[in-house]
Formats: structure tokens, C-alpha cells, sequence
């Protein structure tokens, strides 16, 4: 059978070659197909470069097609091998190397090149295009060694290859022959809210310039332009436009205008070779985005099979930009003129712009800037050539009112053979069919499945939309929620992460996890802090720019700026000595109020910045822990030592459990109360962890809470002697520092975990409360008073405490 | 010299940058005006008023620092430094400086407010 297969060569291994292949395997196994790529790599997806020079993908992450692929499929691939002609008269492709592959069928797919400015000083050292991996390996090098880098064009490629640089730490000007950037795709207002916003991110500009020469020896040393004047740049990427590659075609004989010319099935001048992509020129028009070669590769692939198809009729250009932070979109008609009904809403606050453009009542074009949530709808709008309409003008500009339901109200009234993912050729059917035939819940599972998001991502609410219609109210219970919006892990995947990974640094475990935000947020950083400190209590250093004000400076801050000073007074009790030294510095430091805590201890409320060194060295007392994720306060009852109700000595055990358990970090606050009896007079049934006396011996309750939401704490166990006390407040301290969620209060996690599970792992199994109990101990070696560690730090307590005062007298 | 004028810009000196711990916010007080310094993990230093534009006010430079914004250290908006502005859902803006540094120096410009005492 091997013998009768057809021979299919296809020149060229990019996205727009191999995703034909893709189509035609997916039709038919008749081809027997050998793939030619110059570069030495696999296929890989060349609108994600922006992202491997940006730094957030890896060459890896961006192959589409690995080796295996070409194996599997019975593919031959050439790489590194060019093709220079095809001979007709032998039906024979010949490479540069002389190598002659017979064929029954060709594709041409040799996409484009950088155009370089035909100017003098083109050809120096340090000037590259944008657009293959070698152009990328060059410009993270060039980062490397050089500084100051231009930019030659501010269109899509020229901002992507902008930001990449920035990124990398250069120092970047785009120059740019227009007044607008992107003026092939925005308008003349989205184009300036663009440019202002690329500036915000570091991006220089210099517009309306013609350059005219590139100066420097053999390396670039600057630009020339044509006012004469000069801009110095070490490194110079030209990104002023493409031009299609058809030195094979020309080469062969083949109708070459700027494009090789195909008819509308992707037919050259020569029989029985075909072209797709950006090499090829058809209705006059060549494409330089990813959308249009799926189109072609897709009535190719049919035509090629014999499948009946709808001839190619041109495509609508849509373009996103793909820089982080920055949406831009545009899709048909874009800059209106007069026979153009222009709907527009431009918003300088939250930096949005939106319109659409009529022609006749009929959706033409439109431009996103800031929000792009609608552009896949607009530009199926596009496409269709729909009409504007009421209900469609309520949905796409708003109507005042809450339109949470409008956008599944779009998916639902898409058709199955609509295609979703355009890079991939991904139905609506086909992914609604893997939603309710495999169980899938999730994007990632859909993207692993049919490859739907996986090139551009630009699909991906679409895709959300669809698995949201699909599952209803199943979808939420099957969404994952992060612990933050950085990232979608939530904490136990995070914990388990930075333990089989080994991560130390609160950098690099949101580095290596991908967060989205990539220096975090309020929420997760301490919520990082907290989990590496819990897992590393000796080598984790705690980090002072993750920690919130409060644990940052061991003080509480008030709304005014001040702070207050509480100190340690265990069990709630305090001595005369300590009375009079907590009055004198009061006066000395003109603290504003002292106030007695529901903690029963003094709080010193006022006092400023600069002054708290001092106020705790006078104090000459430990740190109350007030403003800690922390063990606070031990709340006692007079007990057995006075009270003739008592049976236990409730302040001795409160100071013990309290001196022993201080200063180290839980996921919330955490406070205790002890009672000599069971009169409760220390309220123990609001407290994380309340203990009541008894004749023969302690009880113990978790999960109190008297605070937002009340709780009352859950009898757990009875214990006879102090020492099983101890072993058994300390085993549950670890257990809930170890599986609580960083700001969950005990009140929660007992519900959360469950009592029973509690009760099992600190009370029931005797050596996993052993282990729990080592574990909180050694823990609790590496702590120390943060006020007397500040005030033998002198650098860091300058730095943290002292305001700069300058004397810039005029 | 700690001043030079900059296009009718007035910059005031504000200590050199290894006065600052990088990701932590620092006060510097300039004619009486206090000025919140925040120097990023990427080595740039912004600074704002050291007022909050929340409507019950307070201090910013005590915030949590992450990229380019700034977690205000009591009620938790986001404010982006490069343009001052609280980022959604909260609204308002702080009133940033502009700052430059020059061989290790700060310096830092900002409109003078008046002082009604």
C-alpha cells in the first residue's frame, strides 16, 4: 500500500506549513509527506517569540510540534536544510544541497523575511530583524553587552520586540516614520492611548522619523535621520515590515507578483504546487498575522484531499497586541471616514476606548483599546458582515444595567461549526463534545485535548465561555480559586510546590509558579512569607518587604500615621516595676491614651514612628505581639493562688503557655485564655485554644471566636497533668500552623478540617503529636524578641524607623 | 548644592539611594514636607506626598511594594506609582514626584503646598 501513497513535500516547517499538515492528517492518510525547514528547529509558534524575549516563556515552551510529532505521524524532516527550486520537468524538489526528493504534490510555505531598510550601514554588526529564534537569541544577547537600543518601526512587531528589550533591561526608543503607532491597525486615538501607555512602561519614542543612515564602524553606533539629527544606539532592531519569501517560487519559474500568486484554492502558477502563509499573495493581498494561514491551510487541506470547500475569499485582518498590561485589538475598517456610523466610548479614567464603525447599518471594523473582553465577538461580527442592531448595541456598548448573562448568551447562540480557535481550526462543536463525552472541566484540559488556546491565546474567554455554558452550574465548583489573582494554585498546591521544589524565596516560588502578577500582591506575599518561614523555621529568612506594616515594624499603625506599643504581660499580669516605667515613658514620649486590652494588658496608643526604638528600650519589656500573626495574649482568672473558688493555678499555666509559646508565626492571630475553674471567668469559649481547670486536672476547647463571625470553642479533650497540657496546646498549634491558610483563624480551620481529624492527629495518635510537638519546639528555637533584635540593629532600625530629614533651605 | 533647577523644575536633594532598603518605603522630609521615597526591586525610585488618597487619609510610605504598584499600608488600594493613580475598583489619585538620581543621589521635585500655620 506503502508503494501507491502520494507524495506531498512541504517547504517550509512554520505554523503555516504544518498546521496544513495538521488538516490534511487529519483528513486523510494518503499522503506520504517529507517537510523541509532551514531553521534547525522543530515547528515552533513564532507569535509567542514576543514572549521568549520577554522572559516569560522558554524556546522550549513554544515549540508546537516536537520531534515526536514528525515521528509519529510518519513525517521525514529536513531541518536545517533550504530548498532552492523545484524542478517541474522531473517533479523533483531540489535542495541547496543538491538533494532531489520526488513529489506528487507541493507546498509552499516559506513565510517571510525581515525587510531591511535599504540604507547605508544596514549590513553593520548589531542590526537584526524580528523573527525567527536566532533574531531572538541575538537580542537577549545583545541585552547582555549593550545598553541603549533602537527600535526601527512601531508597528506590532517593532512595540513586541520594544518591550522584550525593556524587559531585558535596555534602554529602548522606538522610531517610528508615522505620527501613529500601528497605523496599519489603530486609529488615530487608540494609537496615542497606546503610545502613552507603552511609555508608561519605559518605551521611548521618536516619531515622524525618516532614518537615513546607520552609523558606527563595523558595529552600529547610532542613527542617521533625515533631519540630520542623531540618536545613539549600541543595537538596532529593524522591524519596519515583512517581505514574503519566494526565492524558491521565483527560482522555479513560478507567478511571482509580491507574493507567489495563488487562485482562491491556494494554487500556483505550477501544477500541483500549492502555497499558504505569508509568502503568498492572493487577491492582491499578502497576510503578515496567524489568522488568515489557517484559513488557506484549511481549504487546502480539503482541496488537496479532494473534501469539498468553499473557495478562499480573503480574510479579515484582526490583530491583538501582545504585550502584557497592554490590550489593543482591531479587526476590518479602522479608521472612519465619512460613509462610516461611528459608535465610540472613550474613557480617560480607566484608560478604555472602544468603537465600531457602520457602513450602511452593517458592522465593518472596530478598535479595542484597555478592555478587549468583546473582540472575539466583534470580529465574528466582522466576518459575517452582521447588521447593528438593539439588542446587539445593548450588548457590545452596555445599557446602565447588570449584563452578567450577555456573554454566554453569545456562546449559546453560536454555531457548532463555528471555529473558536482560529490558530488551531478548534469548532465550537468539538470542544462542547469534549466537555460532555470526556468530562472535561477545565481550560488546560481542553487546550491538552484539541489544542483550542494553545498557539496565541487569544480564544481563551471564549473557550471559558463555552465550558461555562456546557456545565452550568457545575462550572464554578469545578474552577479553580488561587489565593490570590496572581496565580489560580491555591495553598496546598503552593505548599507542596515549595517542597518538591525546594523553592526558598518568596521570588522564587512565584517566579517558578508562574504568578501573574510577578512581584505579588497584599494577599499573597505574606501569605509566600509565612508558608516558607513554617516550612524552613531555621533557614528561611524572613522578608521585611513581604511582611504588612504592622509585623514590619512590631507595631500596630493607627490611622494617623502613629503606632502603639503593647507589651508582654504574661498571663495578664504585671508588676508594680513595670507599672511605673510603662507611666514614665508614657509621659516622656507623649503617648496619646493608654488603654487596658481585652487581652488584659496595657496598650500605649500615639506613639510616633521615630520614637518606638526608644520607647521599647525605656520599657525595657518584650513585645506583646499586638500586631502579629502570632500568639497574642493569654487570658487568665485569678485560679487556685488566690480565688477560693479555684482548683488550678490558671496564671501560673497562662504565663508558661505563654513565654513558651510567643513570638513564633501562625497562619492568624492567635489567642488562649486559662481558668481555674469552670466558672469561665477567662472566657474560654472565645478562644483559639480556651482551657478550664478541673479537680483532676485541665479540658481543653479549640475554635473559639468572639470576633467578626462568633464561635464557640469545641471541647476537645481532658487531660490530667500540665506536661500532657503543654504537648497537646503545642501539637495543635503545629497542626494548625502546618495546614491552616495563611489569615484562616482556628475558627474556621476546626470547621474546615473537622474535629474528629484534630481530635485524631494531636490527642489520639500519641507519636504524630510526639512529631507535631519536636516540630513546633524546633521552631521555636529560632525566635527572638523583634524589639531587642531592632535595637542591636542599628542599620536596619535607622533605615526603617528614621525619616531622611534634608535641610534644602532656599 | 543640595538644589538645582531643572526646566523651572525645583529638585531637592533627598539623600543618597544606600539610605534606602530596596522594596521598603522611607520618609523624607523636605522643607517640612514629607515625601514617601519608594525604591523598587528594579533598582527606579518613585515618590508621592506621603498622603494617602483615600478619604480618610494617613501615610503611604509603609506600604507593600510589588513591579511598579503600592499596597497602601491602611485600607489596602493599589496605586500604580508611574501615574499615581488608584487602580479599580477603588478611585482617586496620590500626587507623585519626580524623581532622578544622580551618582548615587536622590533628588527629588514637587509642588511646593502651602503651609497655612
Amino acid at each position: 500500500m506503502n508503494a501507491a501513497k502520494e507524495k506531498l513535500v512541504v517547504i517550509g516547517n512554520g505554523m503555516a506549513g504544518i498546521s496544513t499538515v495538521e488538516q490534511i492528517l487529519k483528513l486523510t492518510t494518503k499522503f506520504d509527506i517529507t517537510v523541509f525547514g532551514s531553521e534547525p528547529h522543530p515547528n515552533y509558534n513564532r507569535i509567542m517569540l514576543s514572549y521568549v524575549l520577554e522572559g516569560s516563556k522558554t524556546i522550549d515552551d513554544i515549540v508546537l510540534n516536537d520531534l515526536h510529532w514528525y515521528e509519529d505521524n510518519g513525517i521525514k524532516l529536513h531541518m536545517g536544510t533550504a530548498v532552492s527550486r523545484i524542478d517541474e520537468q522531473s517533479k523533483e524538489v531540489v535542495t541547496e544541497q543538491g538533494m532531489r526528493v520526488p513529489y506528487d504534490k507541493v507546498l509552499i510555505a516559506t513565510g517571510s523575511n525581515s525587510f531591511i531598510l535599504p540604507i547605508p550601514g544596514s549590513d553593520k554588526e548589531g542590526v537584526v530583524g524580528f523573527r525567527d529564534i536566532a533574531d531572538c537569541n541575538q537580542m537577549l544577547e545583545a541585552a547582555k553587552s549593550y545598553r541603549k537600543a533602537a527600535v526601527i518601526g512601531g508597528g506590532l512587531l517593532g512595540l513586541e520586540a520594544a518591550k522584550g528589550l525593556v524587559q531585558l533591561g535596555m534602554d529602548v526608543t522606538v522610531v517610528h516614520l508615522m505620527e501613529d503607532l500601528m497605523e496599519r491597525q489603530l486609529d488615530h486615538q487608540a494609537a496615542s492611548m497606546l503610545k502613552a501607555e507603552l511609555e508608561r512602561q519605559g518605551i521611548k519614542f521618536k516619531m515622524g522619523a525618516q532614518t537615513s543612515e546607520l552609523l558606527g564602524d563595523a558595529r552600529v553606533s547610532g542613527l542617521r535621520f533625515a533631519d540630520d539629527t542623531v540618536l545613539e544606539a549600541e543595537f538596532v532592531v529593524m522591524a519596519v515590515g515583512i517581505k514574503p519569501n519566494v526565492a524558491v517560487a521565483r527560482e522555479s519559474g513560478i507567478t511571482v507578483n509580491r507574493g507567489i500568486v495563488v487562485n482562491d484554492y491556494m494554487q500556483t502558477s505550477m501544477e500541483g504546487v500549492y502555497s499558504v502563509g505569508e509568502c503568498t499573495e492572493h487577491r492582491g493581498t499578502c497576510y503578515g498575522l496567524v489568522a488568515p494561514l489557517f484559513e488557506q491551510g484549511s481549504i487546502l487541506a480539503k482541496h488537496i484531499c479532494g473534501v469539498d470547500t468553499a473557495p478562499y475569499e480573503g480574510s479579515v485582518m484582526s490583530t491583538k497586541l501582545k504585550i502584557s498590561g497592554v490590550d489593543v485589538f482591531s479587526t476590518g475598517a479602522f479608521i472612519d471616514g465619512p460613509e462610516h456610523t461611528v459608535i465610540s466610548n472613550k474613557d480617560d479614567w480607566k484608560r478604555t476606548y472602544k468603537k465600531i464603525l457602520l457602513q450602511d447599518g452593517i458592522i465593518v471594523g472596530a478598535v479595542l483599546f484597555g478592555d478587549i473582553d468583546d473582540a472575539n465577538e466583534l470580529q465574528k461580527l466582522v466576518k459575517n458582515k452582521a447588521e447593528m442592531t438593539d439588542e446587539l448595541y445593548a450588548s457590545l456598548m452596555g445599557t446602565g444595567c447588570c449584563g452578567g448573562g450577555k456573554k454566554t448568551a453569545a456562546v449559546e447562540t453560536m454555531p457548532d461549526e463555528e471555529i473558536v480557535c482560529g490558530c488551531n481550526g478548534v469548532t465550537k462543536g468539538t470542544i462542547v463534545d469534549v466537555i460532555t463525552n470526556q468530562g472535561l472541566t477545565t481550560v488546560d484540559e481542553i487546550k491538552a485535548c484539541t489544542g483550542a488556546t494553545r498557539s496565541c491565546g487569544g480564544c481563551k474567554p471564549v473557550v471559558e465561555q463555552i465550558l461555562q455554558y456546557v456545565l452550568g452550574d457545575g462550572f464554578t465548583a469545578a474552577t479553580k480559586q488561587g489565593i490570590c489573582g496572581c496565580t489560580t494554585l491555591s495553598r496546598d498546591e503552593i505548599v507542596a510546590e515549595i517542597q518538591e521544589k525546594g523553592l526558598q524565596t518568596t521570588k522564587e516560588v512565584m517566579n517558578v509558579l508562574g504568578w501573574s502578577q510577578p512581584e505579588g500582591c497584599s494577599k499573597c506575599r505574606p501569605a509566600l512569607n509565612y508558608y516558607l518561614g513554617m516550612l524552613y523555621p531555621d533557614t528561611h529568612e524572613d522578608e521585611k518587604p513581604s511582611r504588612f506594616v504592622n509585623e514590619r515594624m512590631a507595631a500596630n499603625i493607627q490611622k494617623d500615621g502613629t503606632y502603639t506599643v503593647v507589651p508582654r504581660m504574661y498571663g495578664g499580669v504585671t508588676t508594680p516595676e513595670e507599672l511605673k516605667r510603662i507611666a514614665d515613658v508614657s509621659l516622656k514620649y507623649d503617648v496619646k491614651v493608654v488603654k487596658v486590652t481585652g487581652g488584659q494588658r496595657l496598650d500605649l496608643i500615639g506613639v510616633k514612628k521615630e520614637d518606638l526604638p526608644k520607647v521599647w528600650e525605656e520599657l525595657d519589656m518584650p513585645s506583646g505581639y499586638a500586631y502579629a500573626k502570632s500568639l497574642r495574649t493569654v487570658k487568665t482568672c485569678v485560679g487556685s493562688q488566690f480565688c477560693r473558688f479555684g482548683t488550678q493555678d490558671s496564671m501560673g499555666m497562662g504565663a508558661i503557655l505563654e513565654r513558651k509559646f510567643e513570638r513564633l508565626d501562625f497562619p492568624a492571630k492567635f489567642k488562649m485564655a486559662v481558668n481555674g475553674c469552670p466558672r469561665n471567668c477567662a472566657e474560654s469559649c472565645t478562644k483559639d485554644i480556651g482551657i478550664v481547670g478541673n479537680d483532676g486536672g485541665w479540658e481543653i476547647f479549640v475554635g473559639g471566636n468572639g470576633g467578626i463571625k462568633a464561635r464557640l470553642a469545641d471541647p476537645l479533650c481532658k487531660v490530667k497533668t500540665d506536661d500532657e497540657l503543654i504537648e497537646i496546646v503545642g501539637a495543635i498549634m503545629q497542626y494548625y500552623r502546618e495546614s491552616g491558610n495563611y489569615l484562616e483563624r482556628t475558627s474556621e480551620w476546626v470547621e474546615r478540617i473537622g474535629l474528629d481529624a484534630i481530635k485524631a492527629n494531636v490527642v489520639d495518635d500519641h507519636e504524630n503529636r510526639k512529631a507535631l510537638m519536636e516540630r513546633i519546639e524546633f521552631a521555636l528555637q529560632q525566635v527572638e524578641d523583634p524589639w531587642k533584635k531592632m535595637l542591636n540593629d542599628t542599620e536596619h532600625r535607622e533605615k526603617l524607623y528614621n525619616r531622611l530629614e534634608m535641610s534644602n533651605q532656599l | 548644592m543640595n538644589m538645582e533647577k531643572e526646566n523651572s523644575l525645583q529638585f531637592y536633594a533627598a539623600g543618597s539611594v544606600d539610605e534606602f532598603l530596596l522594596q521598603i518605603g522611607r520618609v523624607v522630609e523636605i522643607n517640612g514636607q514629607e515625601i514617601a521615597v519608594f525604591p523598587l526591586s528594579d533598582g527606579r525610585i518613585f515618590a508621592a506626598l506621603n498622603q494617602s488618597p483615600h478619604p480618610k487619609g494617613g501615610p503611604l510610605a509603609e506600604g507593600i511594594l510589588s513591579g511598579h504598584y503600592l499596597y497602601d499600608p491602611l485600607y489596602d488600594w493599589k496605586i500604580d506609582l508611574t501615574t499615581g493613580l488608584v487602580q479599580a475598583p477603588d478611585t482617586g489619585q496620590a500626587s507623585m514626584c519626580r524623581v532622578k538620581v544622580e551618582n548615587g543621589q536622590v533628588w527629588i521635585a514637587f509642588e511646593q503646598q502651602l503651609q497655612m500655620t
